[in-house]
């Protein structure tokens, strides 16, 4: 999981910051990564060989990865970074050995297993060896030749792998393509800058090697010297520089992948920039690659800039005309947070052309005069910008508008434009000419300075500085006095409107050697500070991942199914004019309910209603009445049957039921809102006109008198009946359906009830009642429907049923006895007889005899009569009808 | 009384349109004056006041001893009105807003079914899908207007404890005072976006069950088990379909660069679940038999 610069990057503690939950999350994202490229890896095995190789008697540690046949590929070679060793770019390499490249990794001299000292990429030493890698690929049966000796090969590496790879590229006319990442292209202009000691990197640079002890002794002596008196002088820098990609510069013509860090303080963004023009002008494709990190820490896009460098190898190495190298210049943009887990948003900006570090751009006016500070003896207490090892950290900040510098009072000058009038993004190093001078003791007299440009809040609060980074400059006694142009940072950052630009000379800094001796140094500006933009490049719109758009695209869809599927499928069957004046039609109704696939709730029901009647509907618990009536009111589907009203039939929210008014199983009220407000409410959600709800005949029906204000929830049992009741009269509907209204009424109620049944069926009006008080409904109905266990048992007129006369109860004055009854039984005309259940009496059902004819032969038989008289008991009736349903 | 006896062709009766059946006004009514919606306004409108008393006992936050782990909102919040704002956002997105769009949409239903006050509606007639649909507008804008209470609120006590002025973001940085309310809006806006998919399910539920605790307790316990599940990293970018993977999306809108893809993201993943349990509701109800 270490990226390829992992190992360069000092080893030092952390600051435990904000971002440190971020960081975790990133590291969580990366090992996602590593996750699906192992499983992707399961396609072709990756072989390791490691061999050392002996290069001028020095012994070089090497791994060969190759994966398949046998067929010819072109190679690869990967070094690894300062204080690294081949082992780091292990997955690297099984990744390009995956995609058919023949890899060579090797540990360079000083480090890992390899033996020798570290020569800082000599030509005659680490180059060399390189060149010895190539001569080895090129016996290997299965690499692609160019010709005799001539391997195809590509180098690639971070940092001092990265240098190493242009250096070869300039020393080895056999290299085909390189992709250094967050090389050097002077390693003099990056440990000397404008002949400052950058000595904090410097060690760490040294350190990381191992210590001094490690070194050749040219350059152990040299830096030992130069940190010594902290003054780089010509020796050293031609040193470093002869040792360094540049010396080459004019040899290397290879396309390149150039590959620099944002957050870089050691090897800044004009490194990339040297290369580029250098390489370029040798006629090579180049291809610039801002990444957000760099040596400071920061996302190094480890998988990304991989993915990359394989593709660019793709192109030039396999020649597939295909491979997309990507484009001329990239930059990674960090903006923001992803608020999912607080890792940095970053985004590609791009453009097909490499605009270089001084574009164009504009000028802006910096106030401050002349101003005079002092270089503190000792350099002491320097200013703080990028600091190696937490810099990460800080310039990770900075991108947020966050960031630790700190210049102290009286040690630098400091000069601020006024707010910007639009946002500006400056993309390359900004420009500004300025005169120094300094009054120094007995010095050389050299005013060394560093100079950053800050991006200040409107409200003067905050300052950030870019990647934490500053520019060192050593201004030499025959430089002061007279105009001299200062090369600020490269950076690429974005300046909001409102906000102001400050440049700030401090005469120290942390990360560099500055003169110990005391100065006084005097700066004013010549002109205004120029800013580099790069309108060219363009910030790509966020690349949203297809399913932003496809997901809800496809669940629209569904939806649409689900919803269309839903409707049914049998058409509302037409209305039947000649039922027009039915109020109801129920026709071979049945349901059974879906967790009892047998038992019939109904079964095969039909009746009819007329215009005027009152119906009783009465059956035992569980005879079907409720289900039939929910059924009438849409509330449940009839699995077969047709119910129609006034001719229409009843589907759910069928617009007829707007003329049925009903009152079934129990009041349904808002219990928050008072009797009053709910029927009101209610009339309201039939969306019918306020004038026809006739809410004052419905409430004083319900004579619930001043508890109509109160809430509904503080009703009786039988005030809640009453409001139901009301609310179904509400609009006289023509069909009123009444389920056991009279539960919970007292009996003056009970009759009121009854009563208003009759008036309102009088008008021409339909009641339905269903009830099990046998007696309400054998007083208040003119017809009957009985129901038994889901079935029909009988419908007709109240008289047809409860009276048809052919049931008579006998009265006797005693007990008869059992043969008495048996010959009334035997009687001609007479059908059955049986005794009461208190024995002074007999039920006689007559079969073709009448009343008149049966009385005589009773008195024959000496019967006790004390009356007789046709048995009207709805209930004696019912439980008949019911009796004979079930035999 | 006579028309009862005139009526021969028109089905309806008169003045009857099913399309003008349960307004939205009638809706409202009907659900404002419950004592959960009053509740939840008032849990709402009070805890800025609560925030306030606590900054103001317990001192300017500072994210607690040593700093902090995360930069959070609550580092500024008392920078000004919109910083507040933001912050009383920030504490009640995870879980206090969800709550009021749970109830309205889970309640909704289940509650009339409860009171068996649904049968009634139903038998009106009130098609079903014109009831659903009326009950779903009305529960989504008391949804909207619980969550637009609480910075509303928060700006105005806000404005006075700490006056009106530019949003100070934590990771430094301000966005002007003109930017904050429109900012403030989306932010708004996206959650409300991003709890439809607890809408979408509260309301499933609401048709599915008489229980109104029921549905809105589902509801809830999803988002719970959502947010377990996001916490599982294990689960990798497979975390991206999980809505509570968004919930907080919305603090891309508080950044200096406005930051879309997040919150692009999570309105698409919570529309998407949201779309197909809003169908499942409504495919359910119109066949569903009422025997509550």
């Amino acid at each position: 999981m270490d990226s390829p610069t992992s190992r360069w990057r000092p080893r030092l503690p952390h600051k435990r910051g904000r971002w440190v939950a971020g960081l975790a999350a990133l590291v969580v994202l990366a090992g996602g990564g590593t996750w699906t490229a192992v499983a992707d890896d399961s396609g072709p095995t990756v072989r390791r060989e490691d061999r050392t190789l002996r290069m001028d008697g020095v012994p070089i540690d090497t791994s060969y990865f190759t994966a398949g046949g046998s067929e010819r590929r072109p190679a690869v070679l990967i070094g690894h970074g300062f204080g690294g060793s081949k082992a780091e770019v292990r997955d690297q390499a099984r990744k390009l050995a995956a995609d058919g490249y023949a890899v060579l990794t090797w540990s360079a001299r000083g480090f890992g297993k390899s033996g020798g000292e570290i020569s800082l990429n000599a030509p005659d030493r680490e180059v060399k060896d390189v060149s010895g890698l190539i001569d080895w690929l090129a016996g290997r049966p299965e690499v692609q030749l160019d010709g005799e000796g001539d391997p195809r090969v590509g180098l690639t590496g971070a940092s001092y792998g990265g240098a190493v790879s242009l250096l070869a590229a300039g020393q080895d006319k056999r290299v085909d393509a390189v992709a250094p990442v967050i090389a050097y292209w002077n390693l003099a202009d990056a440990l000397f800058p404008d002949g400052v000691f950058k000595k904090l990197w410097a060690g760490i640079f040294v350190t990381t090697g191992g210590g001094c002890q490690k070194f050749e002794k040219r350059l152990c002596e040299m830096y030992e010297r130069v940190a010594v008196s902290g003054k780089p002088d010509a020796a050293a820098r031609a040193l470093l520089t002869e040792r360094s990609p540049v010396a080459v510069a004019d040899r290397i013509d290879v396309p390149a992948l150039i590959v620099q860090g944002q957050s870089d303080s050691l090897f800044p963004l004009d490194h990339a920039d040297a290369m580029a023009k250098a390489i370029s002008g040798n006629g090579a494709p180049v291809a610039v690659d801002w990444i957000a990190g760099g040596h400071d820490g920061g996302n190094r896009e480890g998988d990304r800039v991989e993915g990359r460098v394989g593709a660019w190898f793709d192109r030039y190495l396999k020649e597939e005309k295909g491979a997309d190298a990507g484009p001329a210049f990239r930059i990674t943009r960090t903006g923001g947070i992803d608020s999912t887990d607080g890792a940095a948003q970053q985004r590609g900006a791009s453009s097909a052309r490499y605009p270089g570090l001084k574009g164009a751009g504009e000028k802006v006016v910096l106030r401050g005069g002349e101003q005079t500070f002092r270089n503190p003896a000792g350099a002491a207490p320097p200013a703080i910008s990028a600091v190696p090892g937490i810099g990460g950290g800080l310039s990770q900040l900075s991108s947020f508008g966050v960031g630790l510098s700190l210049d102290f009072p009286g040690q630098y000058a400091r000069f601020d434009s006024g707010p910007l009038a639009d946002s500006v993004r400056v993309t390359g190093t900004p420009t500004v000419r300025v005169n120094v001078t300094a009054d120094g003791g007995e010095g050389s007299g050299d005013a060394v300075l560093f100079g950053k440009v800050y991006d200040v809040s409107p409200d003067g609060k905050q300052q950030v500085l870019p990647s934490q980074l500053v520019t060192a400059h050593r201004i030499t006694p025959a430089q002061q006095g007279r105009p001299i142009e200062l090369t600020l940072p490269a950076v690429d950052h974005e300046l909001d409107s409102g906000h102001r630009l400050r440049l700030v000379l401090s005469a120290t800094d942390l990360g560099y050697a500055s003169p110990a001796e005391p100065a006084t140094y005097t700066a004013s500006l010549e002109g205004p500070l120029s800013l580099p933009t790069a309108p060219l490049v363009t910030t790509a719109s966020t690349a949203l991942p297809w399913w932003t758009w496809g997901l809800p695209a496809a669940a629209a869809v569904i939806a649409a199914a689900l919803l269309l599927s839903a409707r049914r499928r049998t058409a509302t069957p037409a209305p039947d004019p000649a039922l027009a004046g039915v109020p109801l039609q129920i026709t071979g109704l049945s349901k059974k309910y879906a967790k009892s696939a047998d038992r019939y709730a109904v079964r095969e029901l039909s009746f009819r209603v007329e215009k005027g009647q009152v119906l009783g509907l009465l059956g035992p618990n569980g005879a079907g009445k409720t289900t039939s009536l929910r059924m009438l009111m849409g509330l449940i589907t009839p699995d077969e049957g047709d119910i129609r009203v006034f001719g229409h039939a009843i589907r759910p929210g069928a617009p007829v039921l707007s003329r049925v008014g009903s009152f079934v199983e129990g009041a349904g009220f808002l219990p928050h809102l008072s009797g009053r407000a709910n029927l009101e409410l209610y009339w309201q959600a039939t969306g019918r006109p306020a004038q026809d709800s006739r809410i004052e005949e419905a409430l004083e029906i319900a004579g619930l008198g001043d508890a109509l204000a109160r809430a509904v929830r503080t009703y009786s049992q039988g005030m809640r009946q009453r409001l139901a009741i009301a609310q179904a009269m509400l609009g006289m509907p023509d069909l009123l359906i009444l389920d056991e209204p009279t539960n919970g009424l007292d009996p003056p109620q009970i009759r009121e009830m009854r009563d208003v049944m009759i008036r309102y069926a009088a008008g021409g009006r339909t009641v339905i009642v269903s009830s099990h008080l046998l007696s309400e409904v054998e007083q208040s109905c003119t017809h009957l429907v009985v129901m038994d266990r889901g079935r029909l048992v009988q419908a007709g007129p109240v008289a047809e049923i409860t009276g048809s006369g052919d049931m008579l109860l006998v009265t006797t004055a005693r007990e008869v006895p059992q043969p008495l009854v048996e010959k009334v039984a035997a009687l001609p005309g007479v059908g059955s007889a049986v005794r009461t259940g208190d024995g002074l009496g007999l039920l006689v059902r007559l079969d073709g005899a009448t009343s008149s004819e049966l009385i005589p032969e009773l008195v024959r038989l000496d019967l006790p009569l004390t009356g007789v008289g046709p048995h009207r008991r709805l209930e004696d009736a019912f439980l008949t009808l019911i009796s004979g349903g079930s035999a | 009384m006579s028309a009862a006896v005139d009526v021969t062709q028109a089905p309806e009766a008169p003045g009857y349109r099913a399309g003008r059946t349960l307004p939205l006004r009638v809706e409202a009514m009907r659900q404002l004056r419950r004592r959960r919606t009053l509740l939840m306004g008032g849990v709402l409108a009070a805890l800025p006041f609560v925030l306030i008393i606590a900054f103001a006992i317990g001192g300017t936050p500072d994210g607690g001893p040593g700093g902090g782990e995360r930069l959070t909102l609550m580092d500024t919040a008392t920078a000004s009105a919109a910083n507040f704002a933001a912050t009383c956002l920030f504490v009640s997105a995870g879980f206090l807003l969800v709550v009021p769009v749970a109830l309205f949409c889970g309640d909704t239903v289940a509650s009339e079914a409860s009171w068996s006050s649904l049968r009634y509606l139903l038998a009106a007639p009130v098609p079903r899908n014109r009831l659903l649909w009326s009950k779903l507008v009305v529960a989504l804008g008391f949804s909207l207007a619980a969550m637009t209470l609480l910075p509303v609120v928060a700006l105005a006590a806000g404005a006075a404890a700490y006056g009106w002025g530019p949003l100070e973001l934590p990771t430094g940085g301000a966005l002007a005072t003109g930017d904050t309310v429109p900012r403030l809006a989306l932010v708004v806006a996206f959650i409300f976006v991003s709890q439809l998919v607890t809408a979408a399910l509260a309301f499933w539920l609401s048709t599915k069950t008489d229980a109104p605790l029921g549905a809105v307790g589902g509801a809830v316990g999803l988002t719970i088990v959502g947010n377990v599940l996001d916490a599982v990293t294990a689960l990798g970018s497979w975390r991206e379909f999980l809505p509570a993977h968004w919930q907080f999306a919305w603090a891309d809108a508080l950044q200096p660069d406005l930051e879309w893809g997040g919150m692009v993201k999570g309105a698409a993943v919570s529309v998407t679940y949201a779309l197909i349990l809003f169908a499942f509701a409504f495919r359910g109800f119109s066949r569903k038999d009422i025997v509550s």
